[in-house]
């Protein structure tokens, strides 16, 4: 099997008619007992059993049943309980959409456990109408595996996780690598074709282990080569080597001077906001400079960048502001004699006041570390307040092939066409996701807006992951929708297995 | 591009469920940790695509085979041919009689092929394809009713058994049965053997033209089965103790001649709760009625 979307597997059981056209009446003659007339033939796979009314195929799993095919396998239906106009705004916010999307369905069908014969040449398995405010919907629901996916895990902390592109590994294996950094965050990129098939088998299990459980919102313990070991879990705070993240800092240290520099002034000489990225320093900023405080004497080891901001004043860690230090007076020089003074002043804080600590100079300009006035620690309090809590975010990416998209029409482009024109909507598991521009269906998702375990895998290995493409009736036809399989939501209702939607999970803030 | 069966670990996440169409096998190996992973991998790739083999032969697999000719050409095919082939010149069976146990011998082959494994089974149904090594033994519940819970009691085949598949036909079973018996359980050296051996001596249980017992052409149940409008039993009505070890006895004189040319490493017969064993003295040794699951 190769990087295309393949087809889907049947995960949770119940019955549940399925389209009329797989169920053709039998027209020919048999030869062995002509009297047979509404036996029907099942097309669900090569053995293309007869089936009598009453009577199961060879399987045991698609029965006659009235002259209709219905399957013994179920089909999970989300009933959405989410009041209307809830989280669920499309990202197409344009087109015939707006407005109408937004009041969702009270019925949601999605992919999880729709399966599907074999979307390479059979239609996907469920195609169902619904009337949207007066709108026939159309949703058609797949569940597609996924050689080509992967993970982006977002991990709000300033602690140095590892160097960009150095490997992520689980259990001894490599699943992906450091990426590019964001405000506050460290990037990981997980998964990937690269890992899932051309490595080791090993590689690929682990691989796909992982993408599997980070996606179904369990911990992963990852290590980073030439840096940490981080316990990811979509929807709560990382732990760091061993240490639970707390807060996402307010800002850079040099930020953090900026917005506090009024709230110390007149309480405190100098203060120094210890960061990794750049290290601030009140009376050489800015912001104490149009405040008249008055120079200190300080001498900041590291680079300076422009006045009171300094990059590289040690090294990146779990310590103190993201850097390697659990002693932040190792970031000073000693004082310029001619301009500080016995009796200074000073306050170092970490950019998430996780680290803080108030310093008096002695008679030989020591700094020496002495409880912290109450006011300051309002000031570190302030910081901390400010700052959000610490989490995971793991989005799932994956991209659906011609092979899945052949299973929603007969020419697969014209659905890539209708989804970049915001005709079609894309979900996953009723979830909504980001659909990248540019070319074919590649898609992002917030795994904590999908209903519990709705990821499998398939020892390819690759990903099984629900999606669903929803559209106007009238545009699925204009798309070379397989029109003949569409059934009202009402016949899958009757039947499918009804959950509500998890209450509200996942992102905050 | 084939077609994807559907390949998922069961809840408990040590047995592997490969499903395709009418094929349901439920998969357990133990071995080392990575051998135990590559066997289920050549399992699922061997899986992917084996039913579109065999439904390829569909219409030569439903005809009665030749004793002596096998014009098959699929692997499976061929080993299902070659179990039934001692019995064809005798009576009407098909390739079809040993599908159960021959797809799970291919697919057990496929995992022997790909790893070195201590023990395992690939159970298709009921029919059972056998890996043992060293010390290691399978426990192996009979139950006389399927369609019941509860079993009957239980054996245990060791590595040094020669036995490797086990097979059970009936009435009571997915396909059809020419006989009466509730169940016929079968040990023989490989899977399809069993299967088919099974098949033959459930058909021979039986007490021709007994009024309690009601029989239909098979081709009105399934319109396309291998049977076509051969009789097949339904349903059976009240029997003697005098009827019920006639019956058995006709089975257990197919079984032993069946254990005498080697084909067979034993049988139990059953048939209204009562037991007749041929060959199985491991068996045979413990009557008391066990009710533990193996």
């Amino acid at each position: 099997m190769t990087g295309h979307s393949l087809g889907a597997i049947i995960r949770i059981r119940m019955i549940a008619p399925i389209f009329a056209p797989t169920c053709e009446p039998d027209m020919a003659i048999d030869a062995t007992n002509a009297a047979i007339g509404d036996k029907i033939r099942c097309d669900a796979c090569p053995v293309m059993c007869y089936i009598r009314p009453g009577a199961a195929g060879a399987c045991d799993r698609y029965a006659n049943q009235d002259g209709q095919l219905v399957r013994v396998d179920p089909h999970i239906v989300l009933e959405r309980t989410v009041s209307h106009g809830g989280r669920l705004v499309p990202f197409q916010a344009t087109g015939d959409w707006d407005g109408k999307i937004v009041h969702q369905p009270d019925i949601f069908v999605t992919a999880i456990g729709a399966g599907t014969t074999y979307p390479d040449y059979k239609p996907a398995p469920f195609i169902v109408s619904s009337e949207v405010d007066g709108v026939d919907m159309v949703t058609v629901v797949t569940e597609g595996i996924f050689s080509y996916c992967g993970v982006k895990v977002k991990i709000d902390t300033d602690r140095y996780l590892g160097p960009e592109a150095a490997t992520v590994r689980a259990q001894g294996e490599a699943v992906g690598h450091v990426t590019t950094s964001e405000y506050g965050s460290q990037m990981l990129s997980l998964g990937g074709v690269h890992h899932l098939t051309g490595g080791s088998k090993k590689e690929g299990r682990v691989t796909c282990d992982t993408l599997m459980d980070l996606s179904n919102c369990k911990p992963v313990e990852l290590v980073i080569d030439g840096g940490a070991t981080v316990v990811v879990q979509a929807g709560h705070p990382p732990i760091v080597n061993g240490a639970t993240e707390e807060r996402m800092r307010v800002g850079c240290g040099s930020a953090t001077i900026g917005m506090f520099a009024k709230q110390w002034h007149g309480k405190v000489d100098e203060v120094v906001v210890v960061d990794d990225h750049i290290t601030g320093v009140l009376s050489e900023h800015q912001a104490g400079k149009l405040l008249d405080i008055a120079d200190t004497g300080i001498k900041m080891k590291g680079r300076r960048s422009t006045p009171g901001r300094y990059f590289q004043v040690a090294k990146p860690g779990t310590g103190w502001g993201g850097t390697n230090i659990s002693d932040p007076l190792s970031i000073l020089g000693p004082f310029d004699v001619r301009e500080a003074r016995p009796g200074l002043t000073m306050l170092m804080v970490s950019t998430t006041g996780e680290h803080a600590g108030y310093y008096v100079l002695d008679d030989a300009l020591r700094p020496i570390e002495k409880e912290m006035p109450p006011d300051l620690k309002l000031s570190v309090e302030r910081i901390q307040e400010n700052c959000e809590p610490a989490l995971c975010t793991v989005l799932f990416m994956a991209g659906a092939g011609g092979s899945l998209r052949a299973g929603v029409t007969d020419n697969p482009v014209r659905l890539t066409r209708s989804v970049k024109d915001a005709l079609t909507r894309v979900t996953s598991g009723g979830a909504p996701v980001y659909v990248w521009p540019g070319g074919g269906i590649t898609f992002m998702v917030d795994v904590t807006q999908m209903p519990a375990g709705a990821f499998g895998y398939v020892p390819t290995p690759a990903l099984v992951a629900p999606i669903e493409f929803t559209l106007k009736l009238a545009d699925y036809a204009a798309l070379g929708g397989h029109m003949d399989h569409v059934r009202p939501l009402s016949t899958l209702r009757e039947n499918a297995e009804i959950r509500s939607a998890p209450a509200t999970p996942g992102r905050r803030g | 591009m084939r077609r994807t069966p559907q390949i998922a670990f069961l809840a408990d996440g040590r047995r592997l469920h490969l499903q395709d169409g009418p094929i349901d096998l439920v998969v357990e190996a133990s071995g080392k940790g990575a051998d135990v992973r590559s066997a289920y991998d050549a399992a699922a790739r061997r899986f992917t695509g084996l039913l579109d083999g065999l439904c390829a032969e569909l219409a030569e697999l439903r005809k009665a085979a030749d004793p002596l000719h096998c014009c098959l050409n699929g692997v499976v095919a061929r080993r299902m041919h070659a179990a039934v082939a001692p019995f064809a010149a005798d009576c009407f069976i098909t390739p079809m009689a040993a599908v159960a146990g021959s797809v799970a011998e291919e697919i057990m082959v496929a995992m022997q092929g790909a790893a070195q494994l201590r023990r395992a089974y690939v159970n298709n149904g009921g029919d059972i394809a056998l890996h043992l090594e060293g010390s290691e033994r399978f426990r192996v519940g009979l139950m006389d009713r399927p369609d019941r819970q509860g079993v009957m009691r239980t054996m245990t085949i060791d590595a040094d058994d020669p036995s490797r598949g086990i097979a059970t036909s009936g009435r009571h079973g997915r396909s059809f049965s020419l006989g009466i018996a509730d169940a016929v359980t079968v040990l023989a050296g490989t899977a399809s053997q069993a299967d088919a051996a099974a098949t033959i001596i459930a058909n021979a249980v039986d007490l021709p033209g007994h009024p309690a017992v009601i029989r239909c052409p098979a081709n009105s149940l399934q319109p396309d089965s291998d049977l076509g409008p051969r009789l097949v039993t339904r349903d059976v009505g009240g029997l003697t103790r005098d009827e019920i070890s006639m019956a058995l006895a006709t089975g257990e004189a197919v079984a032993r001649k069946l254990l005498a040319a080697g084909l067979i490493d034993g049988a139990a017969l059953c048939l209204f709760g009562e037991t007749v064993f041929v060959g199985m003295r491991r068996l045979q040794a413990r009557h008391e009625r066990l009710l533990e699951l193996a």
